[in-house]
């Protein structure tokens, strides 16, 4: 299928990406090449058949459910590119 | 410079030290390297530190295995605590992990020496490492073209002999199609045999870590290193490990399979002549080679790239520039430090991937996009099934064509996409391959050969493998 601009620009926002104009219309073009060979997909008859989302066979290994000691606060800050005490800062969110 | 089986006689026999082997990998890297650009970073304190403790062990009679004391490299998507891991990409530039993937774990509890971490495309998307945002790397039996992606890097530093083994990850052939275009050994596992727990996602439910080497044993001997089941990854398979007593056995009544839809691919008349004399080998060593059909594979690459990049769009919706990675100077808001983060920090291919799965993921084309294509993924997974009943491996080209000029197919995303064609339907079924040195052009460009086997079969595979690999000489032959 063919993308409209419009669209393009919707899905860049539901990416969370910025995209200047230029790119908008780059993508437009390249997805919709890539969105016209994805298509031949439609002519496969898959009634019946379960979708696959994976496929580990036999079913997935679990641990036990117990705490464990992890890396600790000072660690899991440490590559943080704004921090405060032992949060994480971000721009204020309600005004 | 020796094979790393060679090298781990070497050091038990004490003819060489592990210090000597890693001031020899880190001197080569040191003089060729920039030439190849294989190497992101080179951790010379960390590997000679490594090399003096397997030294240490060695004489004091406590030697952990084949692997104690060998220097290695990691594909920088692997984690390596303290020791900075891009993934390729920007937006991960100066992230130091708080942690050691289970892979880099397992490779320091066997003594191995971590020597780097290698170029990649960014986020492992891509087939040529021209993707990287750091630097492109070069094929090193033909400085002009391109090794091969993702794992472009590892594949170019074994090819290179500047280490021993490397690991790479494999989505859709990043570790076979690079592994064919520099004349090593690169095997895929099945899904679920590796852990992946600290390797950056690309997409979950394809992803698997595997290994570069210069032979079959040489990967034999990393893959018993590296796998088995995780308490960390709940999707590593709870499974005995794989076995290699038979590595030897050959291939005399086995059954080997040559699907005619990957030979009719398009093939390059050289890469197809190149399997038809592996083929022939193996008959002569006595095994049936035999015509089979896997139907659906003209459909295994729409449906890789919907899956792919929708669970791509969904794992990188973790680079939000609040907890680590790049974060935009001075966003105005929450959703600006979002939007200016991501979009400063991705490159190019990445965020086109982004976009293609977040639309396939949209509401309203969800069911045509996604579900479709995990359906068609099943029916693809049938059809090696329904093989497996007939053959003890398929063998195919790993890439339809020989390595390409660097830069020739950037322009073209889809024709990009389409030299992965042989090797992504083994991802979309979980199954085990191996790509393996099966002859060169008339210009002297490698190619592999790849065989695949049904699921947990790497012993197996590995076995066939190197019944050819015994045969020929084509490892041999250095850059």
């Amino acid at each position: 299928m063919k993308l409209t601009l419009e669209q393009v620009r919707h899905v860049a926002q539901l990416a969370r990406l910025s995209l200047s104009p230029a790119e908008l219309e780059s993508y437009q073009h390249r997805l919709s090449v890539i969105l016209e060979a994805v298509e031949q997909l439609a002519e496969v008859d898959t009634a019946g058949v379960e979708p696959t989302s994976h496929v580990l066979p036999g079913s997935a290994h679990l641990r036990a459910d117990q705490v464990i000691a992890e890396s600790g606060t000072a660690r899991a800050l440490a590559n943080a590119p704004q921090v405060s005490g032992t949060s994480f800062v971000i721009p204020k969110v309600i005004e | 410079m020796s094979t790393l089986l060679e090298a781990a006689a070497a050091l038990s026999a004490k003819k060489v030290s592990s210090t000597e082997l890693t001031q020899q990998a880190l001197g080569a890297i040191e003089r060729g390297d920039g030439a190849i650009k294989a190497f992101l970073r080179v951790d010379a304190a960390g590997a000679l530190a490594a090399a003096g403790a397997a030294d240490q062990r060695r004489s004091e009679g406590r030697s952990l295995g084949p692997l104690d004391g060998i220097p290695v490299a990691l594909k920088d998507n692997i984690l390596t605590e303290g020791l900075e891991t891009t993934a390729g990409s920007k937006i991960l530039k100066g992230f130091k992990p708080p942690f050691d993937a289970t892979v880099t774990r397992r490779l320091r509890e066997a003594g191995a020496v971590i020597i780097g971490k290698t170029n990649l495309d960014e986020f492992a998307m891509g087939s040529s490492t021209e993707a990287s945002a750091f630097q492109k790397t070069h094929n090193p039996y033909d400085l002009t073209r391109t090794p091969g992606g993702s794992s472009g890097g590892s594949a170019a530093a074994v090819a290179s002999r500047f280490v021993f083994g490397a690991l790479g990850s494999d989505t859709g052939g990043s570790i076979r199609q690079p592994a064919s275009f520099t004349n090593t050994v690169g095997l895929k596992p099945t899904w679920g045999r590796v852990s992946r727990w600290g390797v950056v996602a690309f997409a979950s439910s394809l992803d698997q870590v595997g290994t570069f080497t210069r032979t079959v044993g040489d990967a034999a001997a990393m893959l018993d290193v590296i796998s088995g089941v995780d308490a960390n990854d709940s999707t590593s398979g709870d499974v005995p490990k794989s076995n290699h007593r038979e590595l030897e056995a050959g291939v005399e009544g086995l059954t080997i399979g040559l699907p005619d839809e990957y030979v009719a691919a398009g093939l390059d008349p050289e890469v197809e002549r190149a399997i038809r004399a592996v083929a022939a080998q193996y008959e002569k060593l006595g095994a049936t080679v035999k015509r089979i059909s896997l139907p659906h594979t003209k459909h295994a690459l729409a449906t890789y790239y919907v899956i792919a990049c929708s669970e791509a769009s969904s794992n990188l919706g973790r680079y939000d520039g609040v907890r680590f990675g790049h974060r935009a100077a001075a966003p105005k808001n929450l959703r600006e430090l979002y939007l200016q983060s991501r979009s400063e920090g991705f490159g190019d291919e990445v965020k086109r991937r982004i976009m293609l799965g977040t639309f396939a993921l949209s509401a309203g084309y969800y069911d045509a996009y996604y579900v479709k294509a995990q359906r068609v993924r099943t029916l693809i997974k049938r059809d090696f099934d329904e093989a497996f009943r007939s053959v003890d491996a398929v063998l195919c080209p790993t890439s339809p064509i020989p390595p390409w000029k660097l830069g020739e197919k950037l322009d073209d995303p889809l024709a990009m996409y389409l030299a992965d064609v042989l090797t992504l339907p083994t991802n979309l079924a979980g199954l085990p391959a191996v790509s393996l040195p099966a002859g060169f052009t008339s210009s002297n460009l490698p190619i592999g050969a790849q065989l695949i086997g049904p699921a947990w079969g790497e012993a197996k595979v590995l076995q066939i493998a190197r019944a050819f690999e015994r045969e020929t000489r084509f490892a041999e032959r250095a850059p």
